[in-house]
């Protein structure tokens, strides 16, 4: 996913003179062809991920479209108040851009998690709150962020995620996409973790169980439209993030739900419990601890459908 | 489409100093608003700034080759909103709603796309520097050659992204980039150098690899000569350190922390009028 920003950025940049890329020391090998491309477009700004913000906030408002990139914590919870105030109050268009999202970087510790990332960044007026579950989600909404006037924040993961979606789909923020079709009940996700989505969707469909998959790549603004049709039709939505259960996309969806009047799906959410993840481990482990892995996700979701 | 600096001579800055003085005290004492020590220490920097040597188009507020003017320190904003109207970017009588609901006008200024003249909201600090830089940079980037000039104080590099952005901006050869220390050694609740060791500031931003000058921060003739030196041959970026008093204009104000909140009665804005020679 890391490259596939890295080349999707480059050819924004090469495309656009208003493309600038701003990083915190980090993936310089990675923008080589950046800046190549784009010269004097490229800031390594050190590791000062608050200043980084502002002088990207300072750049958009004088026409340039900034693009902030570094390790997710680094470029959200580090910064909170520049993107709250630089950015969003000013309607900067500035996109940021978090790598190693989630899990992803399990083995650094829970300083290099971010499972508060989407809660927090969606409290922002004006704020646009993307997770792209795989490299073609992603230069879509990062070609998407470049035509909105105002500020947006894309989680992405690591490298080598499996692609999800056939080339060419079309994809537009605020849409979720279908990933596959199911007529028993549906599962929503959003980010790198649908990859154990669809595990869990094969994983049910040997038990004669089909499931749709949903693909919320935009994780604000909400698609309501979609979610009302997702309500209605089936007897179970089950929300699946590799984020906490507090406010991401589990709680923005809960939130929209008890807007909702009529007889609306139970709903089932899976993410991380409120707590930091001691046990130093791999991707893998640290999903199967907070219960978003494949498996753990098909058994919930069978016994949650056994008639009671 | 012409960007031009006022370049007023240095007796009619004073005279439009001693106005906008007495104006900040009159607005402290019928709106109720405070920092009105903060505000009169910064009073002659924004003068000289904008009254000689800033490039504007008060038409066009927002006209690309404008030089740029951040208020970092957003508390002295009803310094700022004042002397803004002064200038002509929007009349005097828009300040008359001040402080009242709806109002644009409080303690700090609003976004630039809600009142012409202003280039960032701030409020909280350690916000214009970072912001200054960026859009210096963006100047560069686009091929413009306007200045971009960012007010602090010495509370305000308490501030740790002040250092983050001091470090920054050499390393990018900004030339065009300066930022203003009013220091008033005051902050809010005390002596600035009690609360945070800043001393030697000048010594501090020289160290960092700015072209720094000191000044009596109440000289005109002395900062228009520094604000007139940018861009700054070196390629460095330039930081003046303005030794200021809080509270500056009026005897009974001067360096008496109590006016960072304090709201003048009436006859004492008749006493600071009196003593700034503005009967108006």
């Amino acid at each position: 996913m890391r490259n596939a920003f890295a080349d999707e950025v480059t050819k924004l940049g090469a495309e656009d003179r208003r493309v600038v890329l701003l990083s915190g020391d980090i993936g310089n090998k990675l923008f080589d062809k950046f800046k190549d491309n784009a010269e004097g477009r490229f800031f390594n700004c050190g590791v000062a991920e608050a200043n980084m913000m502002g002088v990207a906030a300072g750049m958009a408002l004088n026409g340039l479209r900034p693009v902030v990139y570094t390790i997710t914590p680094f470029t959200t919870t580090r910064c909170f108040e520049q993107i709250r105030v630089d950015a969003c109050y000013h309607g900067a268009p500035v996109i940021i851009v978090g790598t190693g999202s989630g899990l992803s970087y399990a083995e650094l510790g829970p300083t290099h998690h971010s499972l508060e990332d989407l809660a927090i960044l969606r409290t922002l007026p004006g704020m646009t709150v993307l997770a792209p579950c795989d490299e073609v989600e992603l230069r879509a909404l990062l070609r998407g962020a470049l035509q909105l006037d105002g500020p947006a924040y894309m989680r992405i993961g690591k490298k080598g995620e499996p692609i999800l979606h056939a080339k060419g789909t079309a994809l537009r923020i605020g849409k979720a996409v279908t990933l596959r079709e199911g007529s028993d009940l549906c599962l929503i996700g959003a980010g790198t973790i649908l990859s154990e989505v669809m595990k869990a969707a094969d994983l049910l469909a040997r038990d004669g169980v089909r499931a749709r998959v949903e693909s919320f790549h935009t994780v604000k603004p909400l698609d309501g439209e979609c979610l009302a049709e997702l309500f209605g039709r089936y007897p179970l939505v089950a929300v699946v993030e590799e984020h906490g259960l507090i406010g991401g996309l589990g709680g923005s969806i809960a939130e929209w739900r008890a807007r909702q009047d009529g007889r609306l799906a139970r709903m089932l959410c899976f993410g991380a419990t409120d707590s930091f993840l001691h046990e130093i481990g791999s991707q893998d482990y640290a999903r199967r601890h907070y219960g978003i892995d494949g498996a753990t996700i098909a058994s919930r979701v069978r016994a949650a459908l056994r008639p009671v | 489409m012409a960007v031009e600096p006022a370049r007023l001579p240095i007796a009619e800055l004073d005279r439009l100093a001693r106005t906008a003085r007495a104006r900040i005290i009159e607005n402290s004492h019928r709106t109720e608003t405070p920092h009105l020590g903060s505000c009169l220490s910064c009073v002659d920097i924004l003068v000289a700034a904008y009254f000689h040597t800033l490039r504007l188009d008060t038409a066009d507020a927002k006209n690309p080759d404008r030089d740029r003017f951040i208020l970092s320190k957003g508390h002295g904003a009803p310094a700022l909103f004042q002397v803004l109207a002064m200038r002509g970017f929007y009349p005097l009588s828009l300040l008359d709603d001040y402080g009242q609901d709806g109002s644009l006008f409080a303690e700090h200024p609003p976004t630039p796309d809600h009142l012409p003249g202003i280039e960032a909201a701030t409020g909280s600090l350690g916000h214009g520097l970072p912001m200054g830089l960026g859009m210096a940079l963006a100047g560069r980037i686009n091929g413009r050659k306007y200045n971009t000039v960012v007010l602090s104080s010495d509370g305000e590099c308490n501030e740790g992204v002040m250092w983050e952005a001091a470090m920054l901006a050499p390393s990018q050869s900004v030339e065009r980039l300066c930022v203003v220390v009013d220091f008033n050694r005051w902050q809010a609740t005390g002596r600035s150098e009690e609360i945070m060791a800043l001393a030697p500031l000048a010594e501090k931003w020289r160290a960092f690899g700015w072209t720094t000058y000191e000044t009596d921060g109440h000289d005109l003739a002395g900062l228009v000569r520094m604000l007139s030196a940018l861009p700054d041959p070196s390629g460095k970026p330039t930081a003046i350190i303005a030794h200021t008093v809080k509270g500056k204009g009026v005897s009974f104000m001067e360096d008496d922390n109590n006016w960072h909140y304090r709201i003048p009665k009436a006859e004492e804005v008749a006493a600071a009028k009196k003593e700034l020679g503005v009967t108006a």
